[in-house]
């Protein structure tokens, strides 16, 4: 063990101990001025700003998805703080005498009370409030958007892997988050919401009425529920999610930020602008950006409307009763899980029908999610590290897998939305959840095979834009008289985008028998995986090849590949750099 | 500043732009490549000379001596912008920038005056939207402007007159060099010696176990006193209208007036919110209220469907009244919507649908299980009475139920 060689022994500092060092002011931090030197001379931070400061930020709009959820989140911290301080979080009993005349002399909870005090007696406390719930939704819809782009562009993959499990949880927390939230100021709406959400806790077998009772504390609602609820909202929730989301920035700058393909761009570098100054702008600016959008939209655009719900009373109840955008999915399943979901056996209760959708569901689908990264790599037995992104289309098993759970997700997402189509199409209740439940089982399939097929389409088409350029639009006669569309040739920067990708091929299976002749237990995972390896790539479309291109060049398609080369394929002549320089510039 | 960009350390990346023709070592060489399953193409069906192939589908890469892919062009020549070039350009841009920021602080000076002079309650119409709350319209709008000019004229001062020039960061691979994993390994090695860890195992055992339990007192605390758990049962099981025995039978009373029904009150197609006579002196009101809430409804005596069922539900009726709790056996809404015509109860929360001429028994929706039935009679005033609680629990269904 040679660790100890370069430590030092405490005792060393005994003997002719040195003392303490006097700090001397370099020239950097007397630069910086004197509160920056001040700071750097005791923490040494501006090793830090260094580093931090000339990051490389590459950029692309997709980009921008997790800086929405991340500014969203920001501001519903920011506005939620303010919300504390009139918001009071208790069940009691009060009679209401605001200034909102049909609710006066009305018996309500003081949560209730206190949130429409925020509506419409503090000034620009209504503005608040909205900010925080279109803030909350916004955040949701950016983060699960985010979570599609590093999915279909494959930036999951390693070393991202830990960051995208990150992000699931930061997903399906905000959720619970939100679920938390509305349900606070205790309206008619939202404690309709709770009473399903003990309904759901009631269907875990075994310890489900054990559950229930002890989360509210007694039967519903109880006085506990919203003081609990508000310990969660403000300030066990967000403790884990601005936690998970350092971690997940942190990680960020660690594996430094994906790019996408094209030309000079590669695994081993980050090509952008860095974050002193353009990023500063750029994004600072982007943030008092989705600051306003969401100001305005809060001006203009009443949510979440309590006073016209009125307090919660568990009698009364309102049609078309829906939850937040982001629980509809889980709703919807409710609502189309059949009842004979729920059985008896063994003299105990199934509640199976509610069960499935409100409990398994969220944790199960992110639990898919989560894993995929995994899964894939196990598939393709690619263990590499991938900073450059994959074009969707270049991954189509892994597009239309993301496309089966977009759209087993969004069937029920609307199917959370049946009763309201029901009025306004003037359709039958039944008809419509009906068609739900078909079109769960076999929507998915029909788009995964749809989109598979259009991204290898696409991919087919860039390699006929390689091979035979790009249609110009210009026709051409001939002198015999004869039509034809000129096509331009890719110049070497807008080609490499279709072709910097690698060639792939399934996972072949090796003979799985031992040395001995005996098959090897080994074996039979390596038939798995070369089956799922089958089913991802069985129909590739790889890249076009400097040999296709040259053959293509030479006689056009179905023509033999030249037996000797007589030009330079590859490199790009310095003149031809100089003429796609003066092409872009006339494009200006 | 060079049309090619620059990378971190100061050096041009023109070599990146006009580099040689290099081969892809990742895709030529290197003994991964033929790691089992890496999923790539390792052995290329070759197209030798003369070979007729489709380019439509395939990866030939040819013998003819050309790379196998295309090498990286390097980074596109860079375009200078207007305002890079002409000076007039970037005057306007900075007056442009300028008068965004300009705008922000007009903005934010209306919000302070809207602030204190808009009357809480005035309200305003905006077409296209409806009427709204003139002050949060207001303040609102300031706010937007306020925050979005100087988002906007940051950004457009990024885009028009900092440097575009690209910049080009190295990577390099996340995993730490063999020599100080090991170093960190050694560490770890070295420390559990120290700690003569794997010569006492007496103190290894014992620590996994104080570290293995000594969360339980923290988690005990909190589980334990969320709420007493051994009266969930009960409570679950029990409504108002249980009695105890030899008890006088309880009225029905509209909810929320919590006035008494006289059975000539309810004409057939009606249907009464009800809550129990008990109700007014409970001291858990919602709690109460939450599980008594009965829905009473009268049907033609001949509407009932022939059956056990139907029977039941007319004998434990009178004269075609029927009670039943209004608490959805789903997930427990309110099953407040009565369809006259069908006779049916619909839960708008995830509507099942209730029949009720035939006990309630579901005829759609996830529910799987008949809203329980309330036994009524008449008093000798004429008032609906309940001689006795539900023979079941209301509500969602629960394991033990």
């Amino acid at each position: 063990m040679t660790t100890t060689a370069d430590r030092t022994s405490a005792s060393s500092l005994r003997e002719g101990d040195p003392g303490p060092t006097t700090g001397v002011m370099n020239d950097g931090a007397r630069k910086a001025g004197g509160v920056a030197g001040w700071v750097d001379d005791r923490t040494g931070v501006a090793k830090l700003g260094a580093f931090l400061l000339k990051k490389v930020f590459p950029d692309h709009w997709t980009f921008m998805l997790g800086e929405i959820a991340m500014y969203s989140m920001i501001i519903c911290l920011l506005s939620g703080t303010f919300l504390t301080f009139w918001y009071v979080p208790s069940a009691t009993q009060v009679i209401y005498d605001g200034s909102y005349l049909p609710l006066q002399g009305v018996t309500v909870s003081d949560a209730f009370r206190s949130s429409l005090d925020i509506s419409f007696d503090i000034r620009g406390g209504l503005l608040i409030r909205q900010i925080h719930h279109w803030a909350a939704l916004m955040f949701i819809a950016a983060v699960t958007v985010h979570m599609f782009r590093v999915f279909f562009t494959g930036a999951f993959r390693k070393p991202r892997e830990i960051n995208w499990v990150i992000g699931t949880i930061l997903s399906m927390l905000s959720i619970v988050e939100g679920f938390a939230g509305y349900s606070l100021p205790d309206d008619l709406l939202s404690g309709t919401g709770l009473r399903a959400a003990e309904g759901f806790m009631q269907s875990i077998p075994i310890v489900g009425s054990y559950v229930a009772w002890m989360v509210f504390d007694g039967p519903f609602p109880g006085d506990a529920i919203i003081p609990r609820l508000y310990s969660v909202h403000i300030l066990l929730i967000p403790a884990i999610l601005v936690g998970l989301f350092t971690a997940h920035i942190l990680l960020v700058l660690i594996h430094k930020h994906t790019q996408y393909p094209g030309p000079g761009r590669t695994e081993t570098n980050v090509v952008g602008y860095p974050l002193m100054p353009v990023y500063m702008a750029k994004a600072g600016g982007f943030f008092f950006m989705v600051f306003g959008v969401i100001a305005l939209i809060s001006a203009l655009v009443t949510i979440n409307p309590i006073w016209a719900y009125g307090p919660y009373d568990p009698s009364p109840v309102t049609a078309g009763a829906q939850p937040d955008w982001y629980m509809g999915f889980a709703d919807g399943a409710l609502r189309l899980i059949p009842g004979w979901f729920e059985f008896v056996a063994f003299n105990r209760t199934w509640t199976m029908n509610v069960f499935v959708g409100a409990i398994l569901l969220i944790p199960v689908l992110y639990t898919i999610a989560g894993a995929y990264p995994f899964i894939e790599s196990w598939v393709t037995g690619d263990k590499r590290e991938h900073h450059l992104l994959d074009r969707p289309r270049n991954a189509p098993t892994r597009t239309g897998l993301g496309v089966v759970a977009i759209s087993f997700y969004l069937i029920l997402f609307f199917a959370s939305g049946n009763d309201i189509m029901a009025i306004k199409l003037h359709l039958s209740i039944n008809d419509l959840t009906q068609t739900f439940r078909i079109a769960l089982l076999i929507v998915p399939p029909i788009a995964f095979w749809v989109t598979k097929r259009i991204c290898l389409s696409l991919q087919r088409h860039d390699r006929e834009t390689v091979l035979h350029g790009r249609e110009s639009g210009t026709i051409i006669r001939t002198p015999e008289g004869r039509f034809f569309e000129k096509h331009d040739e890719l110049d070497a920067f807008e080609r490499y985008v279709y072709v910097q990708h690698e060639a792939l091929a399934p996972y072949v299976l090796e003979s799985g028998v031992d040395a001995n002749g005996v098959a090897s237990t080994a074996a039979r995972k390596d038939r798995l995986r070369a089956k799922v390896a089958h089913f991802y790539y069985q129909d590739v479309v790889n890249p076009v090849t400097p040999a296709e291109l040259a053959a293509a060049a030479h006689r056009g398609d179905h023509e033999a590949l030249p037996p000797v080369p007589d030009r330079e394929p590859a490199a790009l002549p310095a003149s031809d750099y100089e003429s796609v320089k003066r092409q872009r510039e006339h494009n200006l | 500043m060079s049309d090619n960009g620059r990378n971190n350390d100061g050096k041009s990346n023109a070599d990146l732009n006009n580099g040689d023709p290099v081969f892809d070592e990742r895709i030529v060489g290197g003994a991964d490549d033929h790691e089992v399953g890496s999923g790539r193409v390792t052995d290329h069906a070759v197209a030798g000379s003369g070979e007729l192939v489709q380019l439509g589908d395939g990866h030939h890469v040819g013998s003819g001596g050309l790379p196998e892919r295309f090498v990286d062009p390097g980074l596109p020549p860079h375009v200078h912008r207007l305002a890079d070039d002409d000076p007039k350009a970037a005057v306007r841009a900075e007056r442009q920038v300028a008068t965004l920021f300009g705008i922000s602080i007009l903005a934010t000076l209306v919000f302070v005056v809207a602030y204190f002079a808009i009357d809480n309650r005035a309200s305003v119409f905006i077409p296209g939207i409806g009427e709204g709350n003139a002050l949060n319209i207001a303040l609102g709008v300031c706010m937007a402007i306020s925050l979005f000019g100087i988002g906007a004229g940051a950004v457009h001062w990024a885009k028009t007159l900092m440097p575009d020039d690209e910049v080009v960061e190295e990577r390099h691979p996340q995993v730490s060099d063999d020599a100080t994993r090991n170093k960190a390994v050694g560490i770890i090695l070295e420390g559990g010696e120290m700690a003569q860890l794997g010569r006492r195992p007496l103190i290894k055992a014992s620590l996994g176990g104080a570290l293995g339990l000594f969360a339980l007192p923290f988690v005990l605390q909190v589980a334990g006193s969320l709420g007493n758990p051994t009266q969930a049962l009960a409570g679950l099981r029990s409504t108002l209208w249980d009695m105890a025995p030899g008890g006088k039978p309880i009225r029905l009373m509209r909810d929320p007036e919590g006035t008494p029904i006289k059975a000539s009150d309810v004409t057939i197609g009606s249907v009464f919110h009800v809550q129990p006579e008990t109700l007014k002196d409970s001291e858990h009101m919602l709690e109460d209220k939450g599980k008594a809430a009965v829905l009473i409804m009268r049907l033609d005596p001949s509407q009932f469907t022939p059956g056990h069922a139907g029977e039941k539900s007319q004998s434990w009726g009178h004269q075609g009244i029927i009670a039943y709790s209004k608490i959805c056996t789903h997930v427990g809404c309110p099953v407040g919507l009565y369809e006259q015509q069908t006779h049916h109860l619909l839960c708008p929360c995830h509507q099942s649908t209730f029949d009720a001429t035939n006990d309630m028994n579901v005829i759609f929706g996830p529910a799987k299980r008949p809203l329980p039935q309330l036994k009524i009679q008449v008093d000798d005033a004429g008032y609906l009475v309940a001689p006795e609680g539900f023979h079941e629990p209301v509500g969602p269904s629960f394991w033990e139920r």
